[in-house]
């Protein structure tokens, strides 16, 4: 593996990283504004398949505009200005032509709070593959089981598929939140912040479970609990006031930051 | 500034550090002035003193482990503990050391030396001239300064070697091997006081750099 530094404003800014695993998503020098608000400044961050990037840093730095950003969503705020790119797969996502239903089926996106529908567990997970048009029941069971397996639940919930998804406890509806998001096939999936609505057993859950998944997905994870990126992340990235302090293999992040902000922050001395 | 209560954890766990230090530094002194004065009340001063070093590296390892679990220190936060963890046991087995020579200075009782201990003296005052050094290297974190500890290792090293070379050659009486046997084992742990000056050094560039260094080899 072959690590070249680059320096971005005089500021240590990104690692790009030139080995087997591929990019799926990319920004080359991002920017954002909400209104005169610049929220985003020439972010410049590399995701790799089957790893789990995570965005760290205190409330306001842009870490959840910048994971609204990758599926477009940040669109829906009507204020929105962007400059800049961000590619998956290598193409530009806010290029013109650029489907954003295309997009977001391949980039999955889980939220902080649990948020099933008023459906059955079932219907829950065969939401999104109905709407792309499978009708055959058959397929349909399959999905579903494949889904709840691959977000973990399925020993749980197997034997009541038609209840009411709101029965469930916090953890197994953020796990049915993610296997919805699995029914679709993403490419990608963005977590912002997906456990801090949940009890200590049901993120130590959800984080077995992102491990897991990267076997198969890449997955951007915005968290504000340090060590929950400090466990399951391969690189972490450093957001301060919209912009990107420090990228970085988590491991290196978490003992020899390179810049005394980022140690400041992971050692709890502000934000 | 936030985090006050760790900051202020973290401030006493290294003063306990700094205690553990000049005891152990002390232990060793007072243990080379009774072999050097045949003074077995102050050797068995020294056997005392080592029971308050050892609970004292426990107390340390108590208060550290306490603070890693409860305030999850990382990077340089968690070096500085395990740092502090590491060079504690160091010290405490500077403490072993400076019991094992009051030990060999009781077993010598008041046998004229077989040969002067000049050389000893030397190595002894060197030793301690590097574990005052790393003492203060660690209050300033001046990596300057724990570097010309390693230098002062190779001199104590090269002067054990020749010490104990010489006393080898020495011709004595049955009676007399006992107390070359004691000489040699004294020299033996004043090196090995100055090899834990050397590994607290390299402590101090770990926490300082985030890197294993061998500043001695």
């Amino acid at each position: 593996m072959v690590q070249i530094l680059t320096e971005f404003n005089g500021t240590r800014h990104a690692v790009h990283e030139i080995n087997s695993k591929s990019i799926v998503m990319q920004s080359n020098n991002f920017n954002l504004w909400y209104g005169s608000n610049h929220a985003l400044k020439d972010i410049n961050l590399n995701m790799q398949e089957n790893e789990v990037t995570a965005i760290i840093g205190p409330s306001g730095c842009g870490k959840s505009t910048y994971i609204k950003a990758l599926n477009r969503m940040v669109e829906l705020v009507p204020i929105v200005r962007t400059a800049g790119e961000i590619s998956y797969r290598g193409r530009n996502i806010f290029a013109n032509g650029y489907e954003v239903e295309e997009l977001r089926t391949k980039v999955g996106m889980v939220f902080q709070k649990p948020n099933p529908f008023p459906k059955s567990i079932y219907d829950n997970i065969a939401y999104g593959p109905r709407i792309h048009g499978i009708k055959n029941k058959k397929i349909l069971d399959e999905i579903v089981e494949k889904s709840l397996r691959g977000a973990a639940i399925w020993d749980e919930v197997k034997d009541r598929l038609n209840e009411n998804a709101y029965g469930l406890s916090g953890g197994q509806q953020q796990r049915i939140c993610i296997a919805r998001c699995l029914a679709i096939e993403p490419d990608v999936i963005l977590m912002d912040e997906p456990t801090s609505a949940l009890d200590p057993i049901s993120t130590l859950k959800v984080e077995e479970l992102v491990q897991e998944m990267k076997e198969q997905y890449s997955i951007v994870i915005v968290t504000h609990n340090m060590q929950q990126a400090a466990r399951i992340s391969d690189k972490t990235a450093f957001f301060l006031n919209g912009e990107v302090i420090e990228f970085d293999q988590t491991d290196t992040i978490f003992s020899t930051p390179s810049d005394q902000r980022t140690e400041d922050y992971i050692s709890g001395r502000f934000g | 500034m936030i985090r006050e209560r760790f900051e202020h954890d973290l401030i006493a766990v290294q003063q306990d550090l700094m205690e553990i230090c000049d005891l152990s530094i002390d232990s060793l002194q007072t243990a080379f002035k009774a072999f050097v004065n045949k003074d077995i009340d102050l050797a068995l001063q020294v056997i005392k003193t080592d029971l308050k070093i050892n609970r004292l590296e426990e107390t340390i390892n108590d208060r550290v482990i306490l603070l890693i679990a409860k305030q999850q220190p990382v990077a340089t936060d968690l070096r500085r503990l395990i740092v502090v963890i590491k060079a504690a046991t160091d010290m405490e087995r500077i403490g072993d050391h400076a019991v094992n020579i009051a030990k060999e200075t009781i077993r010598i009782g008041k046998e004229p030396f077989v040969s002067s201990i000049e050389p000893i003296e030397e190595m002894f005052h060197k030793s301690i001239l590097m574990l005052r050094q790393i003492v203060e290297a660690f209050l300033e974190e001046n990596t300057t300064k724990a570097k010309e500890i390693a230098q002062l290792d190779d001199e104590v090293d090269e002067l054990t070697g020749n010490t104990i070379s010489n006393l080898m050659k020495l011709t004595v009486s049955n009676e007399q091997v006992s107390q070359i046997t004691s000489l040699s084992y004294v020299c033996r742990c004043i090196e090995r006081s100055a090899d834990h000056a050397t590994n607290i050094a390299e402590h101090l560039f770990y926490l300082l750099k985030g890197k294993h260094y061998e500043l001695n080899n």
